[in-house]
């Protein structure tokens, strides 16, 4: 293996005098599915958004692939092979469901391949991933109308169809129920047979516990544990950051 | 219909439209229907960035206006011929729609719509106060007395650069709408920020899309002052050019090249049909009272309404 896939090294992002993140180390390895948890404003969204290029750090690496990324704009990131999900769906809303998904199959996948997909290849593909997620009967409906726990598939799926090699999942389950939780969780695990790193941010430790081959957990900014799963929801700090004292 | 196929209809459209010249006597209609045609490329061409892209820009009037002074300027200089001045005044106003986008395309919304507005304000100060294109006082533009291709008039031959530039306009959006770019404009409008996520090089199609619009509303401008031989600042930044390229997408439908073009033929005759009728000062309320109650009654437009009714029919 020549490394980790992504590495975070130091980052920090201030907004005025909050310091949201504190020099956060984090790396995924090829292939590996990593949880990351964290009360509500511990900075999970912050370093996404600083990974993903949609906030830039203030200081600090971010190495992908062997490569810097920390100063290239979001869209170059994703076509590296970085892709995320959004804690709140936003879907293209004028859009169908699977134009949603021709847009990173054109921009992202295509700018990558070495051989272009063509229009048609374009539609049987998305069509192909709308399959994996269960959204293939919905294909033609707007995706401004869908349900949540579909909306929430169609991110999936829309992250899915930039071809990444680790894929960013925020919240995708927050709200939803016990059954439609296991059905993003299928999905998620999935990926794993596509040699599709996760990084899952969630809030339902049952899910997490179940995904995660490791656990980071973030507090106020810094991280305060990384390692795993069993070991890191046993530490004192952790407990005591969930549930209080 | 393919790209080609669609080119080669409008094309046989509009030169269709160019043999009426032989049948139509009056002058007059020509002259209405060079007003009509000037507001569908200009609507036309707001679409592209409004509809398209869902930035609402409130300096058409500017493009236009650049687009009409660059002729001022090399009829002044060398009294280019037709072509030219219509060729340079589109890479004119499409430079600036490319200087405005890089500048002012990072701003988001509203930011963006005042930006524009503010471009208007400044280009008509500086028109203004320069000497070589009339100022405040206006530039004459005399109509060559030869009209080449054995017409009658010389109005006969704008009509016809009109219909051919409209044919163009309409060709050049409907590219756009059906290709990737357009995918990718429309991923802008829906959610930039996803957009971005989903590789899209969001700031570089923005501007792409801005000086296409832009450029294109120059192309509108760069024959006006051969059309009332007299040109000065007040006319050519008219607040009517600004209104109507907006309303007419939003009345006719933002979501495709069609919408902008029966929006324009609807408006812009209804326009031509009052002023002769009843009065010209009727023009801007009629356009007003219109949007009101199109952006009441039915928000997406004619095309929008017709969607709705076709999916009810269906379903």
């Amino acid at each position: 293996m020549a490394g980790p896939l992504l590495e975070v090294r130091g980052v920090t992002k201030n907004f005025g005098g909050f310091n949201a993140l504190e020099d956060i180390d984090f790396e995924v390895q090829p292939g590996e599915r990593v949880g990351l948890i964290g009360p509500n404003g511990s900075g999970k969204s912050t370093l996404v958004n600083c990974i993903c290029g949609s906030l830039r750090n203030d200081a600090g690496s971010i190495r992908f692939d062997g490569q810097e990324i920390g100063t290239q704009p979001a869209h170059r990131r994703i076509r590296l092979g970085l892709a995320r999900s959004f804690q709140i769906p936003r879907p293209f809303a004028s859009m169908s469901v699977l134009d949603n998904l021709r847009v990173p199959l054109l921009y992202a996948a295509n700018a990558r391949a070495q051989k272009k997909l063509s229009h048609g290849e374009v539609a049987a593909e998305a069509l192909r991933i709308l399959e994996q997620v269960g959204l293939a009967g919905k294909a033609r409906d707007t995706s401004g109308g869908l349900t949540q726990v579909d909306m929430r598939k169609l991110e999936l799926a829309r992250a899915m169809a930039s071809k990444p090699k680790l894929l960013i999942s925020d919240e995708a389950m927050a709200g939803l129920s016990a059954s439609e939780v296991d059905e993003i969780l299928a999905l998620l695990c999935g990926l794993k047979g596509l040699g599709v790193a996760v990084v899952m941010i969630e809030h339902v430790m049952r899910a997490v516990m179940k995904f995660s081959e490791r656990l980071a957990v973030l507090v106020a900014g810094r991280k305060i544990a990384d390692g795993d799963p069993q070991a890191v929801a046993g530490i004192p700090e952790v407990v005591k950051a969930y549930l209080g004292e | 219909m393919t790209n080609r196929v669609f080119a080669a209809v409008a094309f046989a459209v509009a030169i269709a439209f160019a043999a009426v010249t032989q049948l139509i006597s009056n002058e007059y209609y020509f002259t209405a229907a060079y007003t009509v045609l000037q507001f569908v490329i200009l609507a036309t061409a707001w679409n592209i960035l409004g509809g398209y892209t869902g930035y609402v820009n409130f300096g058409s009037a500017a493009f236009f206006a650049i687009g009409a002074y660059s002729s001022v300027v090399l009829y002044n200089a060398f009294k280019a011929p037709l072509p030219v001045m219509i060729v340079a005044g589109t890479l004119i106003a499409g430079l600036a729609g490319l200087g405005l986008g890089y500048l002012t395309l990072r701003l988001r919304g509203v930011f963006f719509a005042i930006a524009s507005l503010a471009l208007a304000v400044v280009l008509y100060t500086f028109v203004v106060n320069w000497d070589y294109v009339g100022g405040a006082r206006g530039a004459y533009v005399l109509q060559p007395s030869e009209v080449p291709f054995g017409l009658p008039r010389y109005v006969h031959l704008l009509y016809i650069a009109m219909v051919l530039m409209s044919a163009l306009a309409l060709i050049v959006a409907r590219t756009i709408e059906t290709s990737t770019l357009g995918r990718g404009l429309a991923a802008i409008r829906d959610d930039e920020l996803a957009a971005e996520c989903s590789g899209v090089p969001t700031l570089r199609l923005k501007i792409v899309s801005a000086s296409v619009s832009c450029a294109l509303m120059g192309m509108a401008g760069t024959t006006f002052p051969y059309f009332l031989s007299y040109v000065e600042p007040s006319s050519a930044f008219n607040l009517s050019y600004a209104v109507n390229s907006i309303a007419m997408p939003l009345i006719g439908g933002m979501m495709s090249w069609v919408g902008p073009l029966i929006g324009a033929v609807l408006l812009g005759s209804v326009q031509q049909l009052v002023q002769v009728t009843i009065s010209s000062a009727w023009n801007l309320l009629i356009v007003g009272v219109l949007l009101v109650a199109f952006v009441t009654l039915a928000p997406n437009g004619i095309m929008g309404w017709i969607d709705l009714w076709r999916r009810r029919g269906r379903g």
